[in-house]
C-alpha cells in the first residue's frame, strides 16, 4: 500500500462533501456533507500516521479529537436546526433570509 | 512502482473494493433525492472508512468511528430528519437549481488536493507492520502528552451537549408555567 491511494480517496471524499455543501438546500443534508469532509480529514490523519509510524500514535490521537469535535458539532447543529424549524416551519437555507439586506 | 506491482498485493484489492464502496456511498449522500436514504448512505461511507482504518492498522480509531458515528451521530441525524420533515418520501426541492458551478468547484478542489499529494508523496509506502497499533500506546499518548487537549475536548463536548439541550428545549408558555406552579 502506498500513502497516496488513501490521500486521493480522501481528496475525492472531501470534494464530494464540498459539492453537497454547496448544492443542498436542507440544513440537515448540509450537515451530512460536513460529516463527509471531516471523515476525509480523518482518513488523511490515519494514513499519515501509518506512513510515519510515530511512537506516540499522533495521527490516531488527532483523529480521535476530530471525531469528538464532530460529535459536538452535530449535537449543537441539530439543536439549532430544531429551533429554526420550530420558528420558521422550514429547514431550507435559502428561505432563511430574515437578515438578508 | 508500476500498477502491476501495486495490484499484485492482495491488500490493495481490499482497498479497491472498500474505496469504491465509500465513494459510491458518498456520491449517493450528496445526490440522493430521499433524505433518509442520504443519511443511510452516510452509514455506508463511514463504515467503509472504518474498514480503511482497519487496513491501516488503526483498530481503536476504526471502532470508535463505528460506535460514535454509526451508533450515535447517525441516530441524531435521523432524529433531526424525522423532526424537521414529516413526509420523508421523495422531495424535488432538496437541491439548489445551480449545480454546474458547485460541481466545477468541487472538481477543482479534488484536482488540487490530488495533484498536491501526488507531487508531495509520490509512491511513499505505508509503513504498517500488519499488526494493529497497540491501544496502550494510544491511551498513554492521550493521558500523557495530550492530557490537556483531551480534557479540553471532553469539556467542549459537555458544553456543546448542554448548550444543545438548552437551545432545543421548548420554553413553557405562561399558561403552562402557571399550571406547573399550582400543580
Amino acid at each position: 500500500m502506498i500513502v497516496n491511494q488513501f490521500l486521493i480517496l480522501a481528496a475525492a471524499l472531501f470534494a464530494l462533501g464540498v459539492y453537497g455543501l454547496l448544492v443542498r438546500r436542507n440544513i440537515v443534508l448540509i450537515l451530512l456533507s460536513v460529516e463527509l469532509m471531516l471523515n476525509a480529514v480523518n482518513i488523511n490523519l490515519v494514513a499519515f500516521e501509518a506512513m510515519l509510524n510515530t511512537t506516540e500514535a499522533l495521527g490516531q490521537v488527532f483523529a480521535i479529537f476530530v471525531i469528538t469535535v464532530a460529535a459536538a458539532e452535530v449535537g449543537i447543529g441539530l439543536a439549532i436546526v430544531l429551533m429554526i424549524f420550530r420558528n420558521r416551519r422550514s429547514a431550507n437555507v435559502d428561505e432563511l433570509n430574515l437578515m438578508r439586506w | 512502482m508500476t500498477f502491476v506491482d501495486w495490484i499484485s498485493e492482495p491488500v490493495n484489492w481490499a482497498f479497491l473494493v472498500i474505496g469504491l464502496a465509500v465513494l459510491v456511498s458518498a456520491f449517493r449522500v450528496v445526490t440522493s433525492r430521499n433524505v433518509v436514504h442520504a443519511a443511510l448512505f452516510l452509514v455506508g461511507a463511514l463504515g467503509g472508512s472504518a474498514g480503511l482504518f482497519l487496513l491501516l492498522s488503526a483498530e481503536f480509531v476504526a471502532w470508535v468511528l463505528v460506535l460514535v458515528y454509526i451508533g450515535a451521530v447517525i441516530v441524531l441525524f435521523l432524529f433531526g430528519i424525522m423532526i424537521t420533515r414529516a413526509p420523508t418520501g421523495l422531495d424535488e426541492g432538496l437541491d439548489s437549481e445551480q449545480k454546474v458551478w458547485p460541481a466545477a468547484l468541487s472538481l477543482a478542489v479534488f484536482v488540487t488536493l490530488a495533484w498536491g499529494s501526488i507531487e508531495a508523496f509520490g509512491t511513499n509506502p505505508v509503513a504498517t507492520t500488519g499488526t494493529p497499533t497497540v491501544t496502550e500506546i494510544l491511551g498513554e499518548s492521550l493521558l500523557g502528552r495530550f492530557v490537556i487537549p483531551f480534557e479540553i475536548v471532553g469539556f467542549v463536548l459537555l458544553a456543546a451537549l448542554i448548550g444543545g439541550i438548552t437551545i432545543a428545549r421548548r420554553d413553557l408558555t405562561p399558561v403552562e408555567e402557571e399550571e406547573r406552579i399550582t400543580a
